[in-house]
């Protein structure tokens, strides 16, 4: 559904220069989950948004369901992005707007006309169960809530692919969890293709068919969620064995605890 | 006693006579004063938003940030904009006389105070366009694009939406502004309720018909900035 053919992207000029996304190539199965790890920097993030080439790589060709977007025109670029849902770690949603208007506005932008907008916007919100908080504005919603409404606004239009940007980095590990439930049923229920960018290997575990690691800008490995189970896998990469092991390890200094019987003794 | 005056105190020890018979006898005048100032902000501010808008807009997409980065074009237009704003609205006032009267036909009286008013207007409200698009951050513009909005569409559907509290209050700090420019008007016979205090207060020593000037402006100032103030907490959602 999704491949990326050597994917680059540079930032700024001369000195400045600094290249997010080195050399990627990517091959994501129609209605796989598939998860970008790596740590902040690593470039998981604009490699996300050059698929829908929010962020235009600086070579390189991205193919969505057999479409090249990279050499496509403004106009037939924006036509494929309504086949291309997307969500974010911070919602971006208008906060001036109810969350059916920010559901429908999707359709809006797709040219859906206004008598079939109302009915197929509630049934987006009955999707994440959201349908009576339709004239509520995001500021009356909770965090969680905002994320749905938010997955409710890439689905209206039925897209192929689902981009996740961090989806639930801004949400507690309660939260986390059902934002990730409806990710996952949806992608059952409608095959949508997901791509889900994160930094955390809970996520990645717990929804993921597959991952792909990334350092430096560059995908240094890539393994299937059920390999977890083999006894003998191991990743082989220190950050990929770092990220499954998932536990934080601290060295710890022994303590400069102040001795105070000493102390007074010696006044 | 006399009731229909009251004396006031003044800093130079003389004393101000407020006087009701005097007031009354101006009313029909106060009326027109006031009738003038009206027409002042009813033609600056509606113009002034009905090209500022756009403006702001045109400054916030060409910017290096913005919807469609022309900077070359931009730092011209921005540096207009920074001109005009730069003048003292009273040499702005006299320094597009030729202009004035090629628009009016005059240069005294309210109509030729309008066209340097609303001259004056046009950039000032276009900065603030600019600015509470600009202030939204780029969230929503991404949300937006990834829906695969047009840029007609975005600023349309979602940057004139969610900067619509921003505004309304710019349109009032803009209003109250221009309330005191146009006051200035009184110098070059433009009319208005500043020209009705310079004339009778200033020129011919009627302190009390000053400041009956005076809590007028101060009422008109309070019940722009409690309607807008109202508008903006109304329109904001957040």
């Amino acid at each position: 559904m999704i491949r990326l053919e050597n994917l680059t992207t540079t930032f700024g000029k001369g000195q400045d220069r600094f290249t997010a996304v080195k050399d990627v190539s990517l091959d994501i199965k129609a209605g796989s989950i598939h998860g970008i790890i790596g740590f902040s920097g690593a470039g998981k993030s604009t490699l996300l948004r050059n698929i829908n080439l929010l962020q235009r790589p600086t070579s390189g060709q991205v193919f969505v369901d057999g479409v090249e977007l990279t050499g496509l025109s403004e106009s037939e670029l924006r036509k494929q992005r309504h086949e291309i849902g997307m969500i974010f770690q911070h919602f971006n949603l208008l906060n001036n707007r109810t969350a059916q208007q920010n559901v429908e506005l999707n359709l809006k932008f797709a040219g859906v006309p206004k008598k079939e907008r109302r009915e197929r916007t509630l049934e987006a919100l009955s999707i994440v169960d959201l349908a009576d908080k339709a004239s509520a504005y995001p500021g009356q919603l909770s965090g969680g809530q905002k994320q749905r409404i938010s997955i409710a606004r890439a689905l209206v239009t039925e897209p192929k692919v689902l981009l996740c940007d961090e989806p639930t980095s801004a949400v507690d590990p309660r939260t986390t969890t059902s934002v990730l439930q409806y990710l996952s049923d949806i992608n059952a229920s409608l095959g949508i293709t997901t791509v889900i960018v994160t930094h955390e290997m809970n996520v990645i575990k717990a929804i993921a068919d597959n991952v792909s690691v990334m350092e430096d800008g560059a995908v240094v490995e890539e393994f299937a969620l059920s390999s977890l189970q083999e006894p003998s896998f191991e990743p082989i990469t220190p950050i990929g064995r770092y990220l499954i092991s998932d536990e934080i390890t601290l060295n710890r200094a022994p303590k400069q605890t102040p001795n105070l019987v000493a102390d007074v003794a010696r006044v | 006693m006399n009731f229909t005056s009251v004396v006031l105190a003044t800093s130079n020890g003389s004393a101000a006579t407020f006087n009701f018979d005097r007031i009354v006898e101006l009313a029909p005048e106060i009326w027109v004063a006031m009738a003038q100032t009206f027409a002042m902000l009813l033609v600056a501010i509606p113009i002034a938003i009905l090209l500022g808008t756009p403006l702001g807009i045109w400054l916030y997409s060409m910017s290096p940030n913005g919807l469609r980065p022309r900077p070359r074009v931009h730092r011209i237009v921005d540096g207009l904009v920074n001109t005009i704003r730069s003048f003292p609205f009273l040499i702005l006032l006299i320094a597009i006389i030729p202009f004035t009267r090629f628009v009016v036909g005059t240069t005294i009286g309210t109509a030729a105070v309008i066209v340097p008013l609303t001259i004056n207007a046009i950039p000032y409200f276009a900065r603030f366009v600019e600015q509470n698009i600009s202030q939204l951050g780029n969230g929503v513009v991404e949300a937006a694009q990834a829906m695969g909005a047009s840029r007609g569409q975005i600023i349309r559907e979602v940057l004139l939406v969610e900067a619509k509290p921003a505004l309304l209050s710019s349109i009032t700090i803009m209003t109250v502004s221009f309330i005191s420019y146009s006051a200035m008007a009184g110098l070059v016979g433009g009319g208005g309720i500043g020209d009705f205090a310079i004339r009778y207060g200033y020129y011919r020593y009627e302190t009390g018909v000053m400041l009956l000037a005076i809590v007028l402006m101060i009422l008109l100032v309070h019940a722009v900035q409690f309607i807008g103030t109202r508008l903006s907490r109304a329109a904001d959602k957040r």
